[in-house]
């Protein structure tokens, strides 16, 4: 059976017309573009173009303003370390306190060398206060870097505003927007974001390449120190074949993110609206307000998360869990922690996180099969008779 | 992904023995929703023969933990009180065909609703399992130092990530690592001296009247002044081979602990000193 994948804030899967694009890198043109004979030298080209497909995406005004990179981690970092040596009488970074690891074990390094660091608060909703933010930034500050979209919740923030802020104070900064590149449109020509990390994996391009967008006037630092690659900004041989897979999965994004945010936000919402009506002492963790169109992130009182993800796998669904014994240390989620989700609801609490390649047959699927499982495992715990209704 | 075995996988899916007996002879409770993992376990106790008739259990958390606990029940079911007071964490993990080593601690949870159920039994109210010289070391899960010796001590851990796998001790923010390390090297110290001193001295096989009078002599000497200075006593009944009866006076009488003052205390000094074989039992009136 092919499985129920609502799984694709971890991963997405490889577009099939990625796949074939890539095929030939892999196959017959294995050349370096670096080489001065036409074999290799030629697919420069290649390159060039998937570079203008991302900018394209984004829409960046220039293309060179992209670095290739091998994933949303390797972004963050180079984002981080090269505004920190680009800015070396600066020894202040603000972020918050739900940002991905690739942000916030960089920033709990750095303040182990010294660096002050201002993790932002969120409220229940898992929104910021911005006024938090301005009275945070001194002289000393040299990065201020909020992620766009939230991977657990999908709760959005409003970097326009942390942008214009950030740009007023003279500040550099960074935005991960893994999560929300292809799900909400870009316009950098227009919004003043410094650095942006996006990987592929998560648009349908496979694992192992990503990008950094660097506006411009950015003063850079590279990350990965080597040969003349992406004009001596990050070394090492280019993962050719997957770069352009990246460009083709840019092109598709930008044709199908009409359709993530009206069909896949119905199907969203239908699931969410159906797990909220079917199942008592349910809640939705993070604003619906301000949230990408394709991720529910739901806490189910009284009930552990790996348990239902089992459960679900039995059944052939792929979700995730910020609880506990899936996130393979013995806290929950710091993100569901940071918000205040209540600890009876924060162990099981699930995210679902479609994509365009979802049918309404497998919302129905997951819709039927779903609140069986909550019953039985409610059955189990020795809180689930305050479960009842 | 966690790498179960089959038993684990088997006793999730159909876990057996779930719900909870109505008017129990025994419960144990352990764990909490907030740390993540909890066990209610109720008996079925025939106070004739002292034979668990049946057990059942309702557990909060994950796959491991929901098999350990029906693992527990399986296996102590038809098992004498006394017998079911030497089930330990390794036994259920045993029966599973192993755990995940990150997983150790739903054996533990098991092994410990076991006990808090016993301690019930024999009188001592349910949910008291704290000691007063204990000391908490891991805040985010409420683990005691005894608790993590005890750990060390069973398991032969040697590691702090060892200690965190079967306690959760230092799983949250991990301030208290540095403790747990300390308590391990104060552990392993004192245990490799034992060796040595052990190896020096082997004891040679004690005459009943000498045994009887070293364990009269232990009980004076390292048992009763700790007790004595809580406000409780201990009174030596008799001995039987290796079986050493005791009754529990002043403070030690219904005190939450007994079962932990008995087991930890009495029988450790009496293992130390006498003979490793002894089992220590109380009588009550």
């Amino acid at each position: 059976m092919k499985p129920v994948y609502v799984d694709n804030n971890a991963t997405s899967a490889v577009a099939p017309e990625v796949f074939e694009a890539m095929r030939p890198f892999l196959t017959e043109e294995y050349g370096n573009p670096s080489s001065m004979h036409t074999f290799g030298g030629k697919i420069h080209r290649n390159i060039e173009s998937a570079r203008a497909a991302v900018a394209d995406l984004l829409g960046a005004n220039d293309p060179s303003e992209i670095i290739f990179t091998s994933c949303g981690t390797e972004s963050d970092n180079t984002a981080i370390f090269s505004t920190i040596r680009s800015n070396p009488e600066k020894k202040h970074i603000i972020t918050t306190k739900v940002e991905h690891p690739a942000i916030l074990n960089v920033c709990s390094f750095l303040e182990s060398v010294g660096f002050k660091i201002t993790y932002l608060d969120v409220d229940n909703t898992g929104m910021l206060d911005l006024n938090e933010l301005q009275s945070a930034i001194d002289h000393n500050t040299a990065l201020i870097t909020v992620m766009h979209a939230n991977n657990e919740t999908g709760v959005v923030f409003p970097i326009e505003e942390i942008a214009e802020i950030a740009r007023t104070r003279g500040v550099v900064f960074h935005t991960d927007a893994v999560q929300s590149v292809g799900k909400i449109p870009f316009a950098l020509n227009k919004l003043p974001v410094d650095l942006l990390s996006l990987s592929g994996h998560k648009l349908h391009a496979p694992k192992g390449v990503a990008a950094l967008f660097v506006r411009k006037g950015t003063k850079f630092s590279p990350y990965m120190i080597g040969g003349h690659q992406e004009h001596g900004r990050r070394g090492g041989t280019e993962n050719v074949a997957s770069i352009v897979g990246l460009g083709v999965a840019c092109q598709l994004a930008k044709k199908n993110i009409n359709d993530e945010n009206t069909r896949v936000r119905k199907l969203r919402d239908k699931l969410e609206e159906a797990i909220l009506k079917k199942i008592p002492n349910v809640r939705v963790n993070g604003t619906t307000e301000s949230r990408l169109p394709n991720t529910s992130n739901v806490g189910f009182e009284f009930i552990e998360g790996e348990s239902i993800l089992l459960k679900l796998d039995e059944k052939g669904i792929c979700a995730s869990s910020g609880s506990a014994c899936t996130s393979g240390s013995l806290m929950p989620s710091h993100v569901l922690r940071s918000m205040g989700v209540p600890f009876t609801y924060i162990q099981g609490s699930i995210r679902f996180s479609l994509s365009c390649y979802n049918t309404e047959e497998e919302i129905n699927y997951i819709i039927e099969n779903l609140p069986p499982i909550i019953e039985r495992l409610r059955l189990i715990s020795p809180y689930g008779k305050e479960g009842k209704k | 992904m966690w790498d179960y075995t089959d038993k684990v996988k088997e006793l999730f899916k159909n876990p057996l023995n779930v719900g909870e007996i109505e008017n129990p002879d025994a419960v144990g409770e352990v764990g909490s929703i907030i740390c993540g993992d909890a066990l209610r376990l109720t008996l079925r106790i025939d106070k004739k023969t002292q034979k668990i008739i049946d057990a059942k259990f309702k557990t909060f958390g994950c796959a491991s933990a929901i098999a350990s606990s029906s693992a527990l029940t399986e296996m102590i079911k038809g098992m004498t009180v006394d017998e079911a007071s030497k089930v330990t964490n390794q036994d259920i993990a045993n029966y599973l065909g192993g755990l995940p080593e990150e997983k150790m601690h739903c054996s533990v949870m098991g092994m410990e609703a076991l006990e808090v159920a016993i301690a019930n039994y024999r009188g001592a109210p349910p949910k008291k399992e704290m000691i007063g010289e204990e000391k908490i070391i891991c805040k985010c899960f409420s683990v005691t130092d005894k608790k993590i010796i005890r750990a060390i001590k069973e398991n032969n851990l040697r590691t702090v990530e060892e200690v965190t796998h079967f306690t959760k001790a230092g799983g949250g923010c991990g301030k208290c690592k540095p403790e747990i390390e300390k308590l391990l090297k104060e552990y392993w110290a004192k245990e490799s001296t034992k060796e040595v001193h052990f190896a020096e001295a082997p004891k040679k096989k004690l005459t009943n009247l000498e045994r009887i009078t070293l364990i009269r002599e232990t009980v004076e000497r390292e048992i009763r002044p700790s007790l004595k200075a809580d406000g409780g006593d201990i009174e030596l009944v008799d001995v039987d081979r290796n079986k050493v009866f005791v009754r529990l006076l002043g403070t030690c009488m219904g005190c939450p602990a007994g079962g932990f003052t008995l087991k930890e205390l009495v029988e450790n000094k009496l293992k130390e000193f006498v003979d490793q074989d002894i089992i220590v039992e109380e009588v009550k009136e």
